[in-house]
């Protein structure tokens, strides 16, 4: 029988090693998979975690991959942190990507690129808008945030596909559900290293992540309101008996990592579609969640997280192109990893011993 | 007309088996986010398993095993090592997302058998409602069935009320005897075995191939039906016939040409789980006497 | 075989304990206690909290395992491993906090605990035959949310006295009962022993240990300290054994200089309803408090206290007029605005409450003193303030009232009860309000804290300052209160000097519903 004794003093250096041991036995556990399913385990594992760092243009891709995972990923630190279980951020990252979409065709060969500075803005709006919906739900009628900022994203998807194939289709297309090519002032250009070039897909928008972690970890960590944020995520009471406001930290982490998830939206789509289309978001809304908890909760955790999580995805695609394993694989690995890391929070708790039941 | 509410209560039968799946380990205190998850693995299962063995029956079996031994996942880390349950939940629905989806690869294009309908003599007579009610499938009338027995079940019995009492209070239930893990561990199978049989119900008798992440949501549904329904059994039925005419009005909608872009009437699913969701909070603002009390926490067993 | 039982007819001695040893990790909460209880008997476990008294009872309910030692039932050892066992011995055991299910009625709470089948008819009567007979009267089809502590409490000792216990443990049972609901409970006790049915009561009362109890065995820090006869020895020895020295009295005040007293506090007809099913409603709550009194407010828990606190804290806001400090109207104000007025206040829950307790110390003393860093700055500059700012606050609280902090910076959670309470009194304190408003100040806090904590309000109320304590315990109102109301199903009974009312009064105001 195994025994849970409380842990009064708190292990620091747990909060690092818990991931690096959570992203090593999913390693293993993934080891097993390939070797149930009958693919080759090392040359698979090679594939899936190493492949991506093996020339500098697919280092730039896996930055590329995780920039969405790490500015969406940051945003719901936020959530969180207050407790606040938004799990819709797909839904806020296509309707802030569309939101932002849709006033850039408003300008059509325009090259200004004021337009893209605009575009942040309606971007973080859009997304805003999308995560408030359960935010004004949970306040006024108490109304449990996960489904509805889950069903919104259902919602989203629906509403973004009747865009592209009705209002905004692009009557050039060929009968294709797109719209037609953002103006350039609307684009995000890639990273052009003199001497080098271009590597792999790099862009500008990666750059935002350096400026996006630092200031959430200084809004946490040195602020009032990331101070209320914490208290009402870890004692709601104690939020209460302190004097801050339930409904505006609610309001505020949901509409802000909705937000965030709407900048994601825009700097994917500025730099790397350059349209819009039924299928904006490859589940990064969702992967996101997993990179907040990998990343502990903390904003430059979030940046490792999402590169690990970013270079697994890569090097699923590797993995399916050369042995054919479906790339759906890293689903089963970012759901073992949360399992494990939630594992490691219950190890960071308890003192855990064996005993023989008497 | 017979054929239209045919329809929608074939259409009701998944969530409504995931529902009261879902409603039995949550009155025992367990928020189970997995039960998308729980359904895709019952799906995919059910399939595999008819298509080795030819035999639509495997597939009710296999599908609702799958749903019990994926919950076993859940319920080890969120039972046994305290883990939080809405993260856990969440991480057995991308979990399972991306087993099925690696596991039905190979079932790709291919179709199954559906269940065969059953007749009821002398109520398969019965003019209207026998065609309706007593002409189908097993896993219908077990789905039926099911919320009658787990009403009673709840009400009546020793262990129904134990196992209430422990959703209401881990810590007393405990401290008169009872194994309060090993009762959720219990449960949070039940709810497993529902889901997985709800999942199979879709290739059985709905959409009889695979496609990656077929539920569509459907677990999700089944999650809001439980709140909508105020934990009980009966008005979860009424919400998963709500549920499956909403379902099919956009089937209607598009082979009556309504006006409207197919996009809007796939929506209303979602769009309606919010409204009841709403509609539901407005009503029960003051507290719900059926909200289990220890509904998401965890139960620390000092010893 | 048949010398044996003999044996056991004869034997006195229904239970008892032989070196039982119990540790939880490094903590060692039973060690070694030996431990006699003859048929019949009403023994008495006495002790502070944390003395290890529930441990024990636990293990004797087969909640708990011993890691050494061994129980006899009737002289023969049991190994009790789960609570079923436990009533199958003939062990029954009413928990303080109660081990009952709100949301189920009381037939199905008895049906669950009984390892007999019964069908809910059979029960019922059986039930109404032992409220009958021992005069728990009971309402066997209400929903336990519904019931008082008192009936509760009955609910519990039902269930126990269904399965004919041959010893009935009692964990502080009196906590929380009216004066008048004790003497009942001490009646039905009393004839239970004369039927031949053991009590293990425990308890850190000491008058009452003295009515009920004819052996009391006292506990420290796990261990035994001495066995005796209650007959032979003084509350005043019993204390000092519980302690572990002697313990120091109060300086009360005080002499009472009735010159230019200035109100401080107007409550006018304070009402708010109950925000869910398990709340009560506020009734036309009225207070008057001038500056240098202590207001004490007696009571049952779960009477409105909580919600009292909360109104008047400005948790809940209401009507502007109801609630006015220094003659301005505060009613509708937050809590945050009432402390920027000098007022400041110690909620009953101190956990995740008064405090977070994954949070450090500094972050707990920013918790109440956010407001009051970089204030005269622009408002950017407020919200750039952080728990770093409360660092030498907290410091200074920690010196001042002797927090016993393991480390200099260390978590709510790693207090003891007794120095948490400390560290938030302290906190709020050391702004110098002119009102405060303390709810349950020594629950569950260890004598030596208690007595520290009581003399640190009556120096406050020597400053000229304005003071409401809520409070289950009776002793502690009369003791330190000027004025006196009690508060009863969300009223609040009228205010009389202390002078003016007896503690049976005050009793029978605590049981009217």
């Amino acid at each position: 029988m195994f025994i849970f004794t409380p842990r009064q003093i708190e292990n620091n250096n747990w909060v690092i090693i818990s991931p690096l041991i959570s992203v090593i036995f999913t390693i293993i556990i993934g080891a097993f998979i390939f070797k149930i399913l009958n693919y080759p385990v090392l040359e698979s594992l090679y594939q899936v975690f190493v492949s991506p760092f093996s020339r500098p243009d697919r280092i730039a891709d896996i930055f590329v991959k995780a920039c969405p995972l790490i500015i969406i990923g940051i945003g719901l630190i936020f959530c969180f942190r207050a407790n606040i279980w938004n799990i819709g951020a797909e839904g806020q990252f296509i309707f802030g990507t569309l939101c932002a979409g849709s006033f850039a065709l408003l300008f059509p060969d325009n090259e200004n690129k004021f337009i893209l500075v605009l575009m942040f803005f309606v971007g973080f709006l859009g997304g805003a808008i999308w995560g408030s919906i359960p935010a004004i739900l949970k306040i006024k009628l108490n109304v449990n945030e996960i489904l509805v900022s889950l069903m919104l994203v259902y919602i989203a998807m629906l509403f973004i596909d009747y865009i592209v194939r009705g209002p905004l289709r692009d009557p050039m297309s060929f009968g294709f559900p797109l719209s037609k090519p953002y103006p350039d002032g609307a684009i995000i250009s890639k990273i052009h290293f003199p001497g080098i070039g271009f590597l792999g897909q790099l862009h500008y928008g990666i750059l935002s992540i350096f400026v996006l972690a630092p200031l959430a970890w200084f809004l946490i960590n040195r602020t009032l309101p990331g101070f209320q944020i914490k208290v009402f995520g870890s004692a709601p009471k104690a939020s209460n008996f302190a004097g801050f406001n339930k409904n505006k930290i609610t309001f505020v982490v949901l509409a802000l990592s909705g937000g965030m998830a709407g900048i994601a939206g825009v700097i994917e789509v500025s730099a790397n579609m350059g349209k819009l289309q039924p299928e904006v978001s490859f589940g990064y809304g969702f992967t996101a969640i997993i990179v907040a908890f990998l990343g502990r909760l903390n904003p430059y955790g979030v940046i490792f997280a999402g590169v690990i999580i970013a270079t697994a995805k890569l090097g699923a695609d590797n993995a399916q192109m050369i042995l054919g394993i479906p790339k759906v694989v890293t689903g089963i690995f970012e759901g073992v990893l949360l399992f494990f890391l939630l594992a490691g929070e219950t190890i960071q708790n308890y003192k855990i011993s064996f005993k023989r039941k008497t | 007309m017979e054929n239209l509410l045919i329809t929608i209560l074939l259409t009701s039968i998944p969530i409504l088996l995931a529902g009261t799946g879902e409603l039995i380990s949550e009155k025992s205190g367990i928020l189970n986010l997995g039960v998308e998850g729980m359904m895709l693995t019952g799906a995919v299962s059910a399939l595999g398993s008819v298509l080795i063995l030819g035999n639509p029956y495997a597939g009710i079996f296999f599908g609702a095993l799958a749903g019990i031994l994926i919950s076993f996942i859940f319920s080890f880390f969120t039972i046994s090592l305290m883990t939080n349950q809405v993260a856990t939940g969440l991480g057995l629905t991308i979990f399972a997302t991306g087993l099925t989806g690696l596991i039905g690869e190979p079932f790709v294009g291919k179709t199954i058998p559906s269940l065969p309908k059953i007749e009821i003599i002398f109520f398969s007579e019965i003019p209207f409602l026998g065609a309706i009610f007593f002409k189908q499938d097993i896993l219908f009338y077990i789905a039926i069935s099911m919320i009658v027995l787990v009403h009673f079940f709840l009400i009546k019995s020793r262990f129904g009320i134990v196992l209430r009492a422990v959703g209401d209070n881990h810590e007393s239930a405990h401290s008169i005897g009872y194994p309060v893990k090993k009762i959720r561990w219990i449960c949070t199978a039940f709810g497993g075995m529902c889901a997985g049989m709800g999942g199979a119900y879709i290739p059985l008798v709905l959409t009889p191939h695979w496609s990656e992440g077929m539920t569509a949501g459907k677990g999700w549904i089944a999650l809001a039906l439980v709140v909508f329904a105020s934990w009980l059994p009966f008005r979860l039925l009424l919400g998963a016939l709500i549920f499956g005419g909403i379902t099919i009005l956009q089937f209607v909608g598009q082979a009556r040409g309504w006006p409207f872009p197919s996009q809007f009437l796939n929506m209303l699913p979602y769009l309606v789980t919010i409204i009841a969701l709403s509609l539901i909070s407005i009503k029960t603002r003051a507290g719900n006497i059926y909200v289990p009390s220890c509904l998401g926490k965890s139960f620390f067993e000092n010893n | 075989m048949l010398l044996h039982i003999m044996v056991n007819l004869n034997s006195k001695i229904l239970l008892k304990a032989n070196n039982i040893t119990k540790k939880f990790g490094n903590f060692v909460a039973n060690n070694s206690i030996d431990l006699e209880i003859k048929k019949g008997e009403i023994h008495a476990l006495l002790g502070e909290n944390g003395a290890g008294k529930s441990t024990l009872v636990k293990m004797f309910y087969g909640l708990l395992l011993p890691d050494e030692g061994e129980i006899f039932l009737n002289e023969k050892a049991v190994s009790i491993t789960n609570p079923k066992l436990a009533r199958y011995f003939g062990i029954g055991m009413v928990f303080q906090h109660f081990s009952l299910f709100p949301a189920l009625t009381v037939t199905e709470n008895i049906l669950i605990s009984l390892d007999k089948n019964f069908s809910k008819k059979e029960l019922e009567n059986k039930i109404s035959d032992i409220s009958k007979k021992w005069g728990l009267s009971i309402k066997p089809s209400k929903k336990v949310n519904e019931l008082s502590v008192g009936e509760q409490q009955r609910v519990e000792i039902i269930r126990c006295l269904l399965q004919n216990p041959k010893i009935l443990i009692m964990d502080e049972p009196t906590s929380v009962l009216s004066p008048q609901e004790i003497k009942n409970l001490f009646k039905v006790l009393k004839n239970l022993s004369n039927s031949g049915c053991s009590i293990l009561y425990i308890s850190h009362k000491l008058n009452e240990i003295k009515e009920i109890a004819k052996t009391v065995t006292i506990l420290k820090t796990g261990q035994v300290i001495d066995t005796l006869d209650t007959k032979n020895v003084s509350t005043k020895i019993l204390a000092e054994k519980m302690v572990g020295k002697k313990v120091v009295k109060l300086k009360t005040k005080r002499s009472f200089t009735k010159t230019k007293q200035k109100v401080a506090l107007l409550v006018n007809n304070l009402s708010r309803t109950k925000k869910n099913l398990f709340g009560v409603s506020l009734n036309n709550i009225n207070i008057f408090l001038n500056y240098g009194e202590i207001l004490g407010i007696a009571g049952i828990a779960g009477n409105g206290q909580v919600e009292l606190m909360e109104a008047l804290s400005g948790e809940t806001t209401g009507i502007k007029e109801e609630i006015m400090f220094e003659g301005k109207p505060i009613g509708d104000c937050k809590i945050d605005f009432r402390r920027r007025l000098g007022m400041e206040f110690v909620p009953e829950e101190r956990n995740n409450h008064a405090t977070v307790s994954d949070f450090k110390l500094n972050e707990n003393t920013f918790l109440t003193f956010f407001g009051r860093y970089n204030i005269n700055e622009s408002f950017i500059k407020k919200m750039m303030t952080s728990a770093n700012y409360s660092y030498e606050d907290s410091i200074e609280i920690i010196k001042k009232n002797d927090v016993r902090c393991p480390h200099e910076n260390p978590m709510a959670k790693q207090l003891s009860g007794g120095n948490l309470q400390k560290f938030i009194i302290g906190r709020s304190f050391q702004s110098n309000p002119k009102l405060v408003i303390i709810s349950q100040p020594t629950w569950g806090v260890d004598i030596g804290a208690a007595t520290s904590i009581r003399q640190q309000i009556i120096n406050l109320s020597q400053n000229q300052k304005a003071i409401i304590l809520i409070s289950q315990d009776l002793d502690e109102i009369f003791e330190l209160s000027d004025k006196i109301s009690v508060i009863s199903n969300g009223h609040l009974s009228k205010i009389k000097n202390k002078q003016n009312i007896s503690p049976t009064e005050v009793g029978l105001l605590m049981g009217k519903n």
